[in-house]
């Protein structure tokens, strides 16, 4: 890729981006910044540096968005080797606070399993772009194993959050290359009876999440304190909420994490059920419109790896949201594009630069 | 199976029809999903929002109670007894300190701290959250404030506060009658108002401060605070202010209460003085006392222990809970008994030949006087106390009719002074001895109660307000410090009656025979009064007579003086009792006359 030929991109169609998805993420962004400024205590340095953040995920985004398909499928395997090959490193070199999560660059930290998100289901889909579909026994097998193999690196770190992630991501590609039902049933069969082995592997403050999960009023001032606090702040908010800047659990510290898991309980509790409907509402559009973009992508790798990507983003959703309304364990999972925080916000928008790139260049399908 | 089933090539239109069909599918669970999270928060947000906001509720606001200030204890004139004295300590805030050992031995360099304080400080530490303030040393000395004012750039984090401390500026004078506050403990909130304590630190644990503990208290105030969820303070929402306690005014007169103490000398014992209409009482006395400021913040181990092991028991509350046998100070009552039942006129002449024996039995009772007193009517039986009279008398009336009289006076009852703890005293009857010992009566046993010993036990507190009775011919107000009696009847007898044992009562102290004739020459007015002798121990009734002086100090026999002043015109009554002062005359008169004499130049 040199700079002649982006140019040429370019003056083909400038500005691959679509509008309606394009639009419906800033409104989603615009929203997050105006909770979050609420929810850091009204801390304009922490929303500008958000803010910053947002738009460097946008400058990806763009950029993401004017490379070819073609490129993504043939890097595909550079790409994930090198992200394997991080996670690894990151395993003996890795920093960060109990967890061997960030790689140390010099000049910047990175984090490898932030790229695995986007990284396994673009092997996934390459790899099966010149296979029959759907795949057969050796080649389900082959992709089951590019699964596993970095979400049990990044398990390891341990990071359950990013490791479930990425294993919902590529397991859609399995699910959209049309595997049988029986055998998306049988693998999942198969992970719940490996949890009681999984139990082990565990580390204690997993452990407790998952305890804690299931009995939270048990220790309502330790482990339990995190879902009691969230429930009573999504509560509290009623109908109509208690206003923005108004919300006491948030205020008041009750709420752990406001500005950044529990974002969405602060939301919940200033705006009521009609801020929580309307922000499910706008998520429902992102992910419509998203998937009728990777389902128009001129080919099967483009459809495969972009409704991937759509459903990564719902799966963040889903476990945040799960997480606030007391419904799922506490895992480190942000509200997509709302949390405070750069790293996932990137990723998740150069995903969208992604399908948008796949969909800005349907007319060129030969076939 | 994979073989069995079907497949496409890459790209071909099936393949292509199942990955849209596939997307589909995702959309819907997608949106299933989606429309099941919304169902959850609209349980949450709608279904049980009440629950919810009332649990928000309760994390945000929290009551904090204000402490209202002790009421203050003064005497009669006003002057102060009990107050609240701005005082300097030593606090903490941990959050703030980085290294708590270390702030706590520079203190020690600085002013020393003792064992107790450190493990105080290191309990209410756990205790408390860490942004509350702990006390490290409370009471600061000028010197201490002035000496950690100039190091205050190495004591980050402590700070020196002032507070109200309770304060006794009489100290051991008054310890008995005001008594102390100190800190509050579970025993004490189990008696008190909870809601009403949650910022009092200090509680009344006896005398005055206990009994009226709940005018000196006031109500606490209460502000609703918003806080945070480490407990902080944000803003206050709402206060009201804590009512202040009431002060209390004692009817005590502080310098006569000086005055007895004084007069008591190194005796340990008990003075009463009481206004007879009134019931006010105007000194009380017990000694010795102790300082009760020392309680207040918590007495030291050592301190304790020296009042704890003092012989002279300084905690002990002579007056209201010490226990004597009357001795003497009896007659008059069993005298009027006598009276009343017609088993002596005042000219009723016994002869004393100083051994007296029932008849039939051989064990022989004796006068105090070896050789006795030859012929006596009730008045000089009285004057010189005359055991003989009264043995005869007593066991004439029998333990029925005296023990209906001396009930009468108020023996064997508590006077209800509003101090807590007040014996009883001891009473003694048939069906008493029948229900507490499970014996019958003794003839015997009725003639030495005739002489106020055997059984009988009174306190000093009894015998004043018998003596105001006595005083008043039967009409007196019952002891009180701050909430007075009616003065109620307790006993009717014959005016000529009463003036027969007030002819004898005079005679005591200002006839030529009177047993406290000595004091006569330092009264203003005549009085009326009774000395007695109550033993310490049994001494066996048929051996030789033991002189007191030649006992040891603690064998010795307590010195006892009742009395009324003027005569005439019966206005005060009092009691004294010398512990192991030997005989009432020589020493219990003396100190009833003084404490008389100050109060009638006092003008009462």
């Amino acid at each position: 890729m040199n700079a002649r030929w982006l140019v040429h991109e370019f003056r083909a169609q400038p500005f691959r981006l679509d509008p309606l998805l394009f639009g419906l993420l800033m409104l989603l962004m615009g929203a997050g910044l105006f909770v979050l400024y609420s929810a850091s205590g009204a801390n304009m340095n922490m929303v500008g540096r958000q803010a910053i953040r947002l738009g460097i995920g946008i400058v990806l985004m763009v950029v993401a968005s004017q490379i070819p398909p073609t490129w993504y499928r043939r890097w595909a395997p550079w790409i994930f080797l090198a992200g394997v090959s991080m996670l690894v490193a990151a395993l003996f070199l890795g920093v960060g606070r109990g967890a061997s999560r960030w790689l140390d660059l010099g000049f910047f930290r990175f984090q490898p399993s932030e790229l695995m998100k986007i990284g396994v289901p673009l092997m996934l889909a390459s790899w099966l772009h010149k296979k029959p579909l759907p795949p057969g026994f050796s080649n389900s097998l082959v992709c089951l194993g590019l699964i596993i193999l970095p979400a049990l690196l990044i398990a390891a770190q341990p990071d359950l959050g990013t490791s479930l992630l990425v294993t919902s991501g590529g397991a859609m590609v399995l699910f959209l290359s049309g595997i049988r039902w029986r055998w998306m049933l049988l693998g999942l069969s198969l992970t719940l009876a490996a949890a009681p082995l999984m139990w082990h592997v565990l580390h204690d403050y997993q452990r407790n999440r998952v305890l804690t999960f299931l009995n939270p009023e048990s220790d309502p001032l330790g482990q339990g304190w995190n879902i009691i606090q969230s429930k009573i702040a999504v509560g509290t908010g009623g109908l109509n909420g208690r206003g923005w800047l108004d919300g006491s659990q948030s205020r008041l510290e009750f709420l752990p994490e406001p500005h950044t898991d529990f974002i969405l309980a602060v939301l919940s509790e200033e705006f009521g059920f009609i801020g929580v409907a309307i922000l499910m509402l706008l998520y429902a559009l992102i992910l419509l419109r998203g998937a009728y973009l990777a389902s128009q992508a001129r080919d099967l790798f483009g459809r495969m790896l972009g409704a991937s990507l759509v459903f990564l983003f719902f799966v963040y959703l889903l476990v945040n949201a799960g997480m606030v309304s007391g419904v799922m364990p506490v895992v480190g999972v942000p509200l997509p594009l709302v949390s405070y925080g750069g790293t996932s916000a990137a990723t998740l928008l150069a995903g969208f630069g992604i399908i948008m790139s796949l969909y800005s260049r349907r007319k060129m399908m030969k076939d | 199976m994979i073989s069995s089933h079907h497949r496409w090539p890459a790209n071909d239109r099936q393949a292509r029809l199942t990955v849209e069909r596939r997307i589909w599918q995702m959309i819907a669970v997608m949106l299933i999903a989606l429309l099941a999270l919304l169902t959850r928060f609209g349980q949450l947000q709608l279904g049980d929002h009440d629950t919810y906001a009332a649990r928000a509720e309760t994390n945000r606001v929290k009551l904090r109670a204000i402490a209202p200030n002790r009421g203050l204890i003064v005497d009669r004139h006003h002057r102060i007894l009990a107050e609240n004295q701005p005082a300097y300590r030593l606090i903490m805030v941990p959050e703030r300190v980085a290294d708590i050992d270390q702030a706590l031995d520079d203190v020690e360099r600085m002013i020393g701290l003792t064992d107790q304080q450190r493990e105080r400080f290191e309990l209410e530490l756990l205790r408390n959250r860490r942004f509350q303030p702990v006390t490290i040393k409370s009471s600061l000395d000028d010197r201490e404030v002035a000496r950690l004012a100039t190091d205050r750039h190495l004591l980050d984090g402590l700070e020196i506060e002032p507070y109200l401390i309770r304060h006794y500026p009489h100290g051991s004078a008054l310890s008995h009658v005001v008594g102390y506050v100190a800190r509050l403990d579970e025993s004490d909130l189990k008696r008190l108002n909870r809601d009403n304590y949650r910022a009092t630190s200090h509680t009344g644990k006896t005398g005055i401060e206990r009994h009226y503990e709940g005018v000196l208290h006031g109500t606490a105030g209460f502000e609703r605070v918003e806080t945070n969820a480490q407990g902080r303070m944000v803003r206050v929402l709402q206060r009201s202010d804590p009512k202040p306690g009431r002060d209390l005014q004692l009817t005590l007169d502080l310098g006569l209460q000086l005055t007895a103490l004084e007069a008591l000398g190194n005796h340990p014992g008990a003075v009463v003085a009481q206004d007879i209409q009134t019931g006010e009482v105007l000194a009380l006395v017990s000694k010795p006392g102790f300082d009760p400021n020392l309680f207040v913040n918590g007495i030291g181990h050592d301190d304790y222990r020296a009042l704890l092991d003092s012989p002279y028991r300084p905690l002990f509350n002579r007056f209201l809970s010490g226990g004597y046998e009357p001795g003497s100070t009896i007659k008059p009552f069993i005298a009027l008994a006598g009276l009343e039942a017609e088993k002596i006129t005042p000219e009723t002449r016994i002869f004393s030949s100083g051994r007296y024996r029932l008849p039939g039995h051989s064990r022989e009772y004796r006068d105090w006087r070896a050789g006795g007193h030859g012929w006596v009517d009730l008045e000089s039986a009285l004057e010189q106390s005359v055991n003989i009279y009264f043995y005869d008398l007593a066991s004439n009336l029998g333990i029925d009719r005296i023990s209906r009289e001396l009930a009468l006076f108020g023996f064997g009852q508590p006077t209800g002074i509003d101090l807590p703890g007040e014996f009883d005293g001891v009473l003694p009857g048939r069906s008493w001895k029948r229900r507490t010992l499970n014996q019958a009566w003794f003839p015997g046993e009725t003639v030495i109660t005739g002489i106020g010993q055997g059984f009988i036990v009174v306190t000093p507190l009894q015998l004043a307000y018998a003596a105001a009775e006595l005083a008043g011919h039967g009409l007196a107000a019952p002891p009180r410090l701050v909430e007075l009696q009616k003065p109620a009847r307790a006993v009717v007898h014959d005016a000529d009656h009463w003036e027969a044992v007030f002819a004898g009562l005079r005679a005591v102290v200002h006839g030529s025979r009177g047993t406290a004739r000595a004091i006569a020459a330092g009264l203003p007015v005549e009085i009326g009064g009774k000395t007695g002798t109550s033993q310490v121990f049994g001494r066996p009734q048929d051996d030789t007579q033991i002189e007191s002086d030649d006992l040891p100090w603690f064998l010795r026999n307590h010195a006892l003086f009742i009395g009324f002043a003027p005569i005439d015109d019966p206005r005060i009554a009092i009691a004294v009792v010398a512990e192991h002062g030997g005989g009432g005359s020589s020493v219990a008169a003396p100190v009833a006359a003084q404490v008389l004499a100050a109060a009638l130049e006092n003008g009462w």
